[in-house]
Formats: C-alpha cells, sequence, structure tokens
C-alpha cells in the first residue's frame, strides 16, 4: 500500500538529504579552509582571505551598492530570461511539430548555436547603441538556441494519443496548448530553465562590462582597474548566493509540483 | 433525433511503393438510429479501428461521407462525441476529477456531474489521485466516464475492455450498460468478441477481412437485461455459427465469399 510506504519513503529520503547536506558542508568547509591557508602564505593583497572577503562582502551591503547593483543585474537576467524562454518554447515547438519548419530553420539554429556570445553582445550594441535593450537583447539571443534545441527534443515525443483526445473533445487551442501540449514539455522546458539561468547570468555580466554604468559586471570592471580583488570576490560570492537562492528556492519547488504526476 | 449515416465508399492508406496502395475499407454504408446500440466485429486487420477514426472525424481522408444529423437546429458538426480508444489515454498529470471535468463546459463543472458521474463508476475514493496510480480496470472506468461526461450524441468505442481479467471486463460492460440505459446515447461498439458483441448490442455489423466491408447486418433481438453467461445468448451464437461457420473469418458462405 502506498499509503503505509510514504512515511517511510519520506523519512527515508530526510534522512539522505540531511547527510547529503553534511557531506555538502564538510566539503565547503574544506575550501575556504584551502583558500585561507593559500592567502595566508600567499600573504598578497592579490589573495585575500575568506575573512577579508567577507568583511568587504558586509561593507558594500551596508553602503548598499551591492544590493542595488545585484538588483539591476538580477532585472536584466530575469527579463533576458523570460523573453528567451518564451521565444525559445515558441520557436522549438513549432520546429519540433513541423518537419518542413525544422529543415527550414535548422540552419539558423546551427549558426545560432555556434556565434560567440561576444559577437552577439558586440553587435546587438552597435545596432541598437548602448541601451539597456540592446543588453537584454544580446543575452536573449544568446540564450534563445539553447531553449529551441531543448523544447523541439520535446516536442517531437509529444504524445498523439493525447493530442487526438482533445480533438475528439474539441478543447479550443488555448485550453491544448496549456493541458495537453505544455504539461508535455514541462520536463524539457523545466531542463532549459536551470541551464538557462546559469548561462545567462554570466552573459549578463559580460554586457555589464562593455556597455552599461551599472549592474553587477560594470562594478566588477572598476574593481578590477582599481585591483580591488576582496571586492571582486565578495560581488562575485554575493551574486552566486543569489542565484542558488533562486534555483533551490523557486526552480526545484517548482519543478518538484509540476512533475509529482509522475511519482 | 440524431441519426448517424455513414457511407463509406473507398479509405486507402498511401504506400511508399506507388500502386501499392492498401485498401483498409470499402463501399461501407450503414445508419444508425438514436440510442441503438451497433457493434462492430470482424477480424483483426478488418479496418474496424478505421473505421472509427473516421466517424469520429479524426480521420478526414477517405472517399464517401459521414453524417451526424440531428433534427433540433443544432450544427451537426458542433455534435458533442465521446470515444473511448483501445487504451484509457488519460492525461496523466491530472487528477481523475480533472480529467473527466477538462472535457466538460463550466456549468457541468459547477453542477457536480463530474463527482456524480465517476461516484456511479465506483470511483469516489480516488477522484484525486493520478491515473498512474489506479488499476487498468479504473484507468477505463475514468475513460468511460469522461466519454459520457460530455453527454455525448454519439458514444464511439474501440474494444474498450480488451486485456482486462473477464470479471473486470464483465463489471465494466454491466457499468457502460447501465450508463447507456439511462442516456440512451447512440454507441458504436467495435470488438472482435461475438460473445461481447451479443451480449451489448442491439444490432451486429460483421466486416470481412481486408479490404473490410459489410458482410452481415445482423439484428440481436435478445431480450434485455442480458448476461455474458446467459443460455440465450449461448443459443443465439451457436445457432449463428451454425448457419455461417466461417463468420468470424469475415466471410458468409463456406465456399466463396459471397456478400
Amino acid at each position: 500500500m502506498p499509503a503505509d510506504g510514504r512515511p517511510m519513503r519520506r523519512a527515508l529520503s530526510l534522512l539522505n538529504t540531511a547527510s547529503d547536506l553534511t557531506l555538502r558542508l564538510v566539503s565547503l568547509g574544506f575550501f575556504v579552509l584551502v583558500w585561507a591557508i593559500a592567502a595566508y602564505f600567499a600573504h598578497s593583497s592579490k589573495l585575500p582571505g575568506p575573512w577579508s572577503v567577507a568583511n568587504s562582502m558586509v561593507d558594500h551591503i551596508a553602503a548598499g551598492d551591492l544590493p542595488y547593483h545585484i538588483g539591476i543585474t538580477l532585472a536584466r537576467v530575469a527579463a533576458a530570461f523570460v523573453i528567451a524562454m518564451t521565444i525559445g518554447t515558441a520557436i522549438g515547438l513549432a520546429m519540433g511539430r513541423s518537419r518542413s519548419t525544422d529543415i527550414l530553420f535548422d540552419g539558423w539554429l546551427v549558426l545560432g548555436l555556434n556565434v560567440p556570445a561576444l559577437v552577439v553582445i558586440v553587435l546587438c550594441y552597435i545596432w541598437f547603441g548602448l541601451t539597456d535593450v540592446a543588453a537584454i537583447i544580446a543575452v536573449a539571443l544568446n540564450k534563445i538556441p539553447l531553449v529551441v534545441v531543448n523544447v523541439r527534443e520535446g516536442a517531437r515525443t509529444l504524445d498523439r494519443d493525447l493530442q487526438q483526445v482533445a480533438e475528439i473533445y474539441r478543447f479550443p487551442w488555448g485550453k491544448r496548448f496549456l493541458k495537453v501540449t505544455l504539461p508535455q514539455l514541462t520536463p524539457y522546458i523545466m531542463a532549459a530553465a536551470r541551464n538557462g539561468l546559469a548561462i545567462i547570468w554570466k552573459i549578463v555580466l559580460v554586457v555589464e562590462l562593455l556597455g552599461r554604468s551599472d549592474g553587477v559586471g560594470f562594478q566588477l570592471s572598476i574593481y578590477f582597474q582599481y585591483f580591488d580583488i576582496s571586492s571582486i570576490l565578495a560581488y562575485t560570492l554575493a551574486f552566486i548566493a543569489v542565484v542558488l537562492f533562486i534555483e533551490l528556492a523557486l526552480l526545484r519547488p517548482l519543478e518538484v509540483r509540476l512533475t509529482q504526476w509522475r511519482l | 433525433m440524431t441519426t448517424l449515416s455513414v457511407d463509406i465508399r473507398g479509405k486507402t492508406y498511401p504506400s511508399r511503393t506507388p500502386g501499392a496502395n492498401h485498401t483498409a475499407l470499402r463501399d461501407i454504408s450503414f445508419t444508425v438510429p438514436e440510442g441503438q446500440f451497433t457493434c462492430i466485429l470482424g477480424p483483426s486487420g478488418s479496418g474496424k479501428t478505421t473505421l472509427l477514426n473516421i466517424v469520429s472525424g479524426l480521420d478526414r481522408a477517405m472517399e464517401g461521407s459521414v453524417r451526424l444529423t440531428d433534427n433540433g437546429a443544432q450544427d451537426p458538426a458542433a455534435l458533442p462525441i465521446g470515444y473511448m480508444f483501445q487504451t484509457p489515454r488519460l492525461f496523466p498529470w491530472l487528477s481523475v476529477l480533472d480529467n473527466v471535468r477538462i472535457v466538460m463546459d463550466e456549468n457541468g463543472v459547477a453542477a457536480g456531474e463530474a463527482e456524480n458521474l465517476l461516484k456511479a463508476m465506483g470511483l469516489e475514493d480516488v477522484l484525486q489521485a493520478y491515473p498512474n496510480r489506479l488499476s487498468g480496470g479504473m484507468q477505463r472506468r475514468v475513460a468511460l466516464a469522461r466519454a459520457f461526461a460530455v453527454k455525448p450524441k454519439l458514444l464511439l468505442m474501440d474494444e474498450p475492455f480488451v486485456s482486462l481479467e473477464a470479471p473486470v471486463a464483465d463489471r465494466l460492460r454491466q457499468i457502460l450498460i447501465d450508463t447507456w440505459n439511462d442516456r440512451r446515447t447512440t454507441v458504436l461498439f467495435v470488438t472482435h468478441d461475438l460473445s461481447e458483441a451479443l451480449t451489448l448490442g442491439d444490432r451486429v455489423l460483421f466486416l470481412s477481412k481486408s479490404p473490410g466491408h459489410i458482410v452481415l447486418d445482423l439484428t440481436v433481438d435478445i431480450p434485455r437485461p442480458r448476461r455474458p453467461q446467459d443460455p440465450e445468448i449461448e443459443r443465439f451464437q451457436k445457432q449463428l455459427l451454425a448457419d455461417y461457420p466461417q463468420l468470424l473469418a469475415g466471410l458468409l458462405s463456406v465456399a466463396r465469399e459471397g456478400a
């Protein structure tokens, strides 16, 4: 009976995650330790220890610049993410469903996958000016081909039997998409979303470094000019923490919720 | 009054080698009056599923016509149809209740019709369960509830109880007949099981081997309620097979097919 098995399994998985967590913390602690020892022996401003980076982070948070610039970068990440996911899903769906569309755009897709991110960024700034719009377009353009590849894979495996059910019971277009197609694509879209977040925030930093006067990327370029390694690491770690938080607190639970029917 | 008129002159599947097209159905013509339970019986490969797909409108590539006419003013193309496939084809990401509700209009959902149907099928304890946690028999019951949920003018069933254990299948047939009795839906029921056809149907259309056409249009005048093991059904079946020994292979006469 599942009713008897479930609490047991839940307890086991809690135990598992608890021991997993311990391992992760030990690993993290070891990393910080190695870092601290290396910094101690290097005794140089080029490799500040964990303590001075932590101090720098607290200072930047207190001064307000770190939250401000992380907020701006996050807004750009969010905009580029939403645009890339929406457009990429639409194109991927079209290519996965129709063979002729697939062949028609496959060459473009290969091109898009292989154009260096830097080239797209530079061209967008040249064509659209040094604006936020150009920055977000550049980031989205870099990500769209990756979303397309993922969603196309999902669209190719869409269950024809269920499409027929939708046809028999005359689901209107929107219902067919939301209740029949989208749930089948969810695993593929979630995969695209998760690796998308990681790629997008890295590209956003480059975009900011090249053509914006705010955001984490811009701040990093300033501290690079001052050789302020503590601030660079403080910003980096703070931003990584925020991205991990989004991944763990938003994307993972969302994925679990959307795919719970598989259990 | 809703009447189904089927007149298929030919249905061919294109083949990759030119000229080698496969003809699935040929000259099939019949009319089903409202409320009639018609079974379609034929050997495998006789085009039974193809016939249902054409009637349902899923498959429009054929010569001929299928008409569901209604005396009322309603647009025939908008008349609701239920279709129970060989497999339940439930949406695995929706609960049992939502699988039924999804085909209904808002009024039906608000009136609790989905709950009533599922209750009548004995599924009131699993309304919130996901389909893949249910047994095969329970999944078919959900599919049956879904098919009735649209208040169909025509219910199509494609060997819906195949690969179930006999008692489970019997129970489902009983549920089907009870629900049909309540609603008097026009039913087109495909099977390859003669005793199932005689237990359920008012009428049985026997199909030939491919290309399928009707070899015998039989009225089953056994009084209801019927049970699969009723001696009357067994007698009827024996007599039928004595008259047409090759009927289940799709042939009317022993020597050469006559129809």
